[in-house]
């Protein structure tokens, strides 16, 4: 089967610095995969070359065999790539609803022309939009929050308004940076549930970046590790804690005078 | 399609703008309001969209313009420049002569639009103090050539504009670009500018084409501002470089910002109040004059004016209005939604 996403020895600099270096992946459609490793392994760097906010330096990007390498963000998503961010990107001052609405900006349809004299389109446009926001509203328990600022929310509320945008622009895959971050361990329980549900529930292709080890080893399915980014293992979760290398990516090298 | 949802479906704002129409007419013609205030009412009116307009960039779109009355500029002359000489032509009557005006109105528009796509497209990568300085350069170079253009009058000005603005096309020019602009905010276009403001990064990844849209809310509030520019000079029959200078462009800037930047409603409140506050000013120092048993004189205004100011942005930071709207300003399908929305 044609994967959903594949990153063909993408190599990333940063002026001097080799951020990414020969990334490969093959992301079959329906899965659920991580990529883990310690700060500044470059994992959100991937994320960025998928999305087209950095162009890689080298290799090639596909998405469902399009070439989407050079493309521009908003051009990856309305593909069908969504993404969440490491640190919440919400934006701020608009309700909770207009952070959704917003989401489903690129399929609309009426133009300025519309908009400008209210024509029929706007309104069956705007009516399914606004239809379609609040139901993704419900499935995540944020309803009651539709008319309020979004920076009136607590964080936890924010993480899944952050998931719910991320899904209303129709992704076929999604990507998820640190969802867990700054989550407390029943929180976490709850995320963990939760994108297992969505990845059945919205039938996505899901990859994951965590630093959080529970959720990593929990629920994905076959995981990459990286460092100084070079990927330095992959497989499932019992393969990567048993790996010496990563092992050593996390806690340091074994020292032989700790055995005596 | 019936009619009465064209443009709006907020019966209430039809009926406010109608009776507002119909009570200062009647006070005209009763002579309670002399032509003096007519003629302040419909400078108001003209600040109304300049301030709308730039609103629509600087408090929507968050793209910091400071150049706005170089558009009025290009819109003002290229009006002036058409009807002047059409004027000259006698062909004008009593009927066509508003269809001369309509047509040089829209052409105002579609020029400073024009200007404002051409300087919006290499300019817009830039960000906040960046882009602020270049759009003051803009501005500054618009005033220049027409300074240095003999043709349009030079520094002399563009005499002998035929005086085709009045109260009645002022006002609904004004209503109808007011509805329109608020259209445009509240809608799929609106939202998308709402989100640049925030956060670019994740406009961009949940699908807004950013520069796109950076580059319509700059051609858009430019559009308005050559047709308040063309309104003004059909008005004082003169259009004259120093009133599109950087003064003009900063006040303009100052009624967004104590209006609110981002409330369509702080800009035609702040519009209103400063422009009338203004002019209360000058006669309420004038009358100080004749009993102060010193001597007060007419710079006291803007000393006055600029204190006013300072306490409006001390008390009230994110402006008169903050983000919220008039409901009569909201479109009905937006109800709970834009009363909960404040910047």
């Amino acid at each position: 089967m044609q994967p959903v996403l594949k990153l063909d020895s993408v190599t990333h600099y940063f002026g001097g610095l080799k951020a990414v270096s020969n990334f490969n992946l093959d992301l079959p459609e329906g899965v659920l995969w991580g990529l883990i490793g310690p700060n500044g392994a470059g994992k959100t760097t991937i994320f960025n070359l998928i999305t087209g906010v950095y162009i890689p330096t080298q290799g090639k990007i596909y998405f469902l065999s399009e070439d989407i390498t050079r493309y521009k963000p908003h051009t990856v998503v309305s593909r069908g790539i969504a993404r969440t961010f490491q640190n919440l990107r919400i934006f701020p001052t608009l309700t909770a609803l207009d952070n959704i609405r917003i989401a489903g900006h690129f399929r609309m349809k009426y133009g300025i022309l519309g908009a400008t004299i209210r024509s029929k389109d706007f309104y069956t446009s705007e009516k399914e939009l606004t239809e379609k926001a609040m139901h993704l509203l419900e499935l995540f328990k944020l309803h009651d929050r539709a008319y309020s600022p979004a920076k009136s929310l607590p964080y936890g509320e924010l993480r899944r308004l952050e998931i719910a945008r991320a899904l209303a622009t129709d992704p076929k895959l999604l990507l998820l940076d640190e969802p867990a971050a700054g989550m407390n361990p029943k929180e976490v329980e709850n995320l963990m549930e939760m994108i297992l549900w969505i990845r059945d529930h919205f039938k996505l292709t899901v990859y994951l970046i965590e630093h959080h080890m529970k959720v990593v080893m929990g629920i994905c399915e076959r995981i990459k590790v990286m460092d100084f980014g070079e990927t330095i293992a992959e497989g499932n979760s019992s393969d990567i804690q048993n790996d010496p290398k990563v092992i050593e990516a996390y806690l340091g090298r074994q020292k032989n005078h700790a055995k005596g | 399609m019936k009619i009465t949802k064209l443009f709006t479906n907020n019966r209430k704002l039809v009926l406010f703008s109608v009776i507002f129409y119909v009570v200062v007419d009647v006070l005209h013609l009763t002579g309670v309001l002399n032509d003096y205030w007519i003629q302040i009412t419909n400078v108001a009116l003209i600040n109304i969209i300049l301030a709308v307009s730039l609103n629509l960039i600087n408090g929507f779109a968050g793209q910091f313009s400071i150049g706005h009355m170089g558009f009025a500029a290009v819109g003002a002359y290229t009006a002036g420049t058409l009807t002047t000489i059409i004027w000259k032509l006698g062909v004008a009557n009593s009927i066509t002569k508003y269809l001369l005006f309509a047509v040089a109105l829209i052409l105002a528009g579609v020029a400073a639009a024009i200007v404002g796509y051409l300087i919006g497209l290499p300019t817009l990568r830039l960000r906040g103090d960046y882009l602020a300085i270049v759009t003051l350069a803009f501005g500054e170079i618009i005033r220049v050539i027409i300074n240095a253009t003999g043709y349009v009058g030079g520094p002399r000005g563009l005499l002998g504009i035929p005086k085709l603005s009045n109260f009645t096309i002022i006002f609904f020019v004004t209503l109808l670009s007011v509805i329109i602009m608020r259209n445009i905010v509240f809608s799929t276009i609106g939202r998308a500018l709402k989100s640049i403001r925030e956060d670019e990064v994740a406009s961009e990844l949940v699908g807004v084409d950013i520069t796109r849209y950076k580059v319509l809310a700059f051609t858009i509030g430019s559009f308005f501002a050559g047709i308040a520019g063309a309104l003004l000079c059909h008005l004082l029959q003169i259009a004259h470089p120093t009133q599109f200078g950087f003064i003009g462009s900063i006040n303009v800037l100052v009624m967004v910002y104590i209006g609110g930047a981002g409330s369509i409603s702080g800009s035609i409140v702040a519009a209103v109040g400063l422009t009338f506050l203004s002019e209360f000013l000058r006669l309420g120092i004038d009358n100080l004059n004749k009993i102060a048993p010193f001597p007060v004189g007419p710079e006291w205004r803007m000393v006055v004016y600029a204190v006013l100011l300072v306490a409006v942005m001390l008390y009230r930071t994110a402006g008169i209005m903050g983000g919220r709207e008039f409901g009569i300003l909201v479109p009905e399908e937006e109800g709970k939604n834009a009363t909960g929305s404040q910047a």
